[in-house]
């Protein structure tokens, strides 16, 4: 620490500043455990481990989300309070109240929200310059792009699991495998929305940009999925049969009505289980590939 | 000092970089070596950061060869990731995280965890003076601050090489001479090669060596000293109403070269303070002014490129 003290501030220990007197620390330092005082570097260069660095930062995005509360509000208020009033106003669809038939599109249109305002941030991380320090890390791409769709995703779920506990209002009964389940779902669900946000957002250079894309691209593919009417009746059920969100509707109002019988009304017109498993597991495989891609290109706005 | 062996700690054949049409860089040749303080120095747009961001691996190479610590910059990108630091001019820290937050991160990019992670982040916020700002978010701290964050995180993987892209940007001249200890003292004991960049003369200075580039091309490579022993001798600087006539009447006259640069007539001779008497004498009520300068790394500049470093649009003809 010697040579260290007396440098200059931008060497100063915490011995100069007054807040230990010089010397003590070298003093407890012979006396107890030598504790946080310098480290040997290693011999060799060390070599991370990228799924570690990925939950790094997923742990930072929730971080960042906590200490963000308005997105809170923007996320999961404004699904909460369409909720609220179209089930107020509209009248009863497929054979239950329209509050309950809009209950798994609600959670969906939440885990929408969120996932896109997780990956807007990716906008932010390039904007401020955090991101320029993640590319030159020894980590490979698909670590970073890993870390923000698990962080995007968490905070879905998180917000998800809020509004299913607004279930328990309506009268369901979910035992916890059923629980289980729609938890399960939604984070496959979050991984797809999110990797889908990721591939948007990634070349984009301001975040207006992305609300554009919000409008005229992800509000109708949420609105064509089944999860504000079922289309039975017209052209438009191919539509929303073409759509891979429909399947992650259909699947999350399955799981929703866990245990009712094959047959039951809530149920009637929906694609199987499997089906629904199947795409949506496909589209969350297909959208987080593609972001792993797109992340490889370089693009201007990496260069501050 | 570790200096001593002269093996290259980097070493470029040829790098070229194009945006576009745009020549950033022309065909770089240069060796740095290891454990010295290197600095490339330049006017804003010659060429400066196009090759920082190929060095510290954030654009690809395009043309040439590069190696750094002895890996090849093309096909061994991760293995000079792992050795270097990298500190940018625009922040890097994430704002709406503390101190401490932001380098557990870095750490646990770079492959530190656990115990070995927080004794290296005390030691290296002890060692910039962080220690009591640990918690604080970095939103909160001033720009000197943060700067100095941005080095503990740069530094905190033992780096055998810390490149920084105009590290002194922003802040006061105290913050800017801590830097500079801070920098030495790396070198100094831990045979760190430091390798800036800077569009500032008095920073380029203390280097032990410098390249200075201008518009994508290499024109001086050599220490402050011998750049500056290279120039002919003292500057006479006189400012005139037609310094184009002026320059001419010295040249029939004395027969010496004299030129115009940025609206000045200029000339370089040796014994600068005997010309002054001679030329004021020479050309009664012409010199409005006349200044002698011992030869500094502009007038390198100039008597390389033949334009002010800091030159104004309507002078780029001249060069």
């Amino acid at each position: 620490m010697a040579e260290i003290r007396g440098l200059s501030p931008f060497l100063e220990s915490s011995e100069k500043r007054g807040t230990v007197p010089p010397g003590a620390r070298i003093a407890r330092g012979v006396g107890r455990e030598p504790r946080s005082t310098s480290i040997a570097p290693a011999a060799e260069p060390l070599t991370p481990n990228p799924w570690f660095a990925a939950w790094s930062l997923c742990q930072r995005e929730w971080v960042r989300f906590v200490r963000q509360r308005n997105r809170v509000f923007g996320a999961f208020g404004q699904p909460l309070i369409f909720w609220i009033l179209f089930g107020a106003g509209l009248g009863p669809t497929g054979g239950v109240s329209y509050k309950e038939y809009f209950f798994p599109g609600t959670l969906v249109l939440i885990l929408l929200f969120t996932a896109i305002f997780a990956t807007i941030s990716i906008i932010e991380d390039r904007r401020e310059g955090f991101l320029q320090s993640v590319l030159v890390a020894p980590v490979p791409r698909w670590s970073m792009v890993l870390g923000k769709i698990l962080g995007g995703t968490l905070i879905a779920v998180a917000q998800g699991a809020l509004f299913v506990l607004l279930g328990y209002t309506l009268g369901f009964h979910w035992g916890p495998l059923a629980l289980l389940g729609i938890v399960a779902w939604m984070v496959l669900v979050s991984i797809a929305l999110t990797s889908l946000g990721f591939l948007l957002a990634w070349r984009m250079e301001s975040t207006q940009g992305f609300h554009a894309i919000m409008s005229v691209l992800l509000m109708p593919m949420w609105l064509l999925s089944g999860a504000f009417f079922s289309g039975a009746d017209s052209w438009i059920r191919y539509v929303i049969a073409a759509n891979p969100l429909t399947y992650g509707v259909a699947g999350l109002r399955r799981l929703v009505y866990w245990g009712a019988g094959a047959d039951s009304v809530q149920l009637a017109g929906l694609p199987e289980m499997w089906l629904c498993c199947l795409i949506t597991a496909a589209f969350a495989a297909v959208a987080f590939l593609l972001a792993w891609k797109i992340s490889s290109q370089r693009t201007t706005g990496d260069l501050l | 000092m570790l200096s001593e062996t002269q093996s290259a700690a980097i070493e470029t054949h040829g790098v070229c970089h194009r945006y576009g049409d745009r020549v950033a860089l022309g065909g770089l040749d240069i060796a740095i070596h290891t454990g010295e303080i290197f600095v490339f120095l330049g006017p804003n747009g010659g060429g400066k950061t196009t090759l920082f961001r190929l060095l510290s691996t954030l654009i690809p190479l395009q043309e040439g060869e590069a190696r750094i610590l002895g890996f090849d910059l093309r096909r061994e990108s991760r293995a000079i990731q792992r050795r270097i630091g990298v500190v940018f001019q625009a922040p890097s820290l994430d704002k709406k995280l503390s101190v401490a937050e932001n380098l557990t991160h870095q750490g646990h990019l770079y492959g530190l965890s656990g115990r070995t992670l927080d004794v290296r982040q005390n030691e290296m916020l002890a060692r910039l003076g962080l220690s009591d700002r640990r918690r604080e978010r970095v939103e909160t701290l001033s720009g000197g601050l943060r700067r100095r964050v941005e080095l503990a995180k740069g530094m905190l993987h033992w780096p055998r090489l810390l490149l920084l892209d105009e590290p002194s940007t922003g802040l006061d001249p105290g913050a800017r001479s801590d830097l500079w200890d801070y920098l030495e003292h790396i070198r100094r004991e831990e045979g760190v090669t430091v390798v800036l960049t800077t569009h500032l003369l008095e920073e380029a200075e203390k280097a032990d060596r410098i390249a200075i580039l201008n518009e994508g091309q290499l024109v001086a490579l050599d220490s402050p000293e011998a750049l500056k022993a290279t120039v002919g001798g003292d500057s006479i600087t006189i400012q005139s109403s037609d310094p184009e006539a002026l320059a001419a009447g010295i040249r029939e006259r004395f027969g010496c070269p004299a030129s115009v640069v940025g609206g000045a007539t200029r000339l370089e001779q040796p014994g600068g303070h005997e010309w002054i008497a001679r030329l004021v004498e020479a050309f009664p009520g012409r010199i409005e002014s006349i200044m002698l300068g011992r030869p500094t790394l502009e007038d390198v500049f100039i008597d390389r490129t033949g334009h002010r470093f800091w030159r104004e649009k309507e002078e780029v003809g001249v060069g």
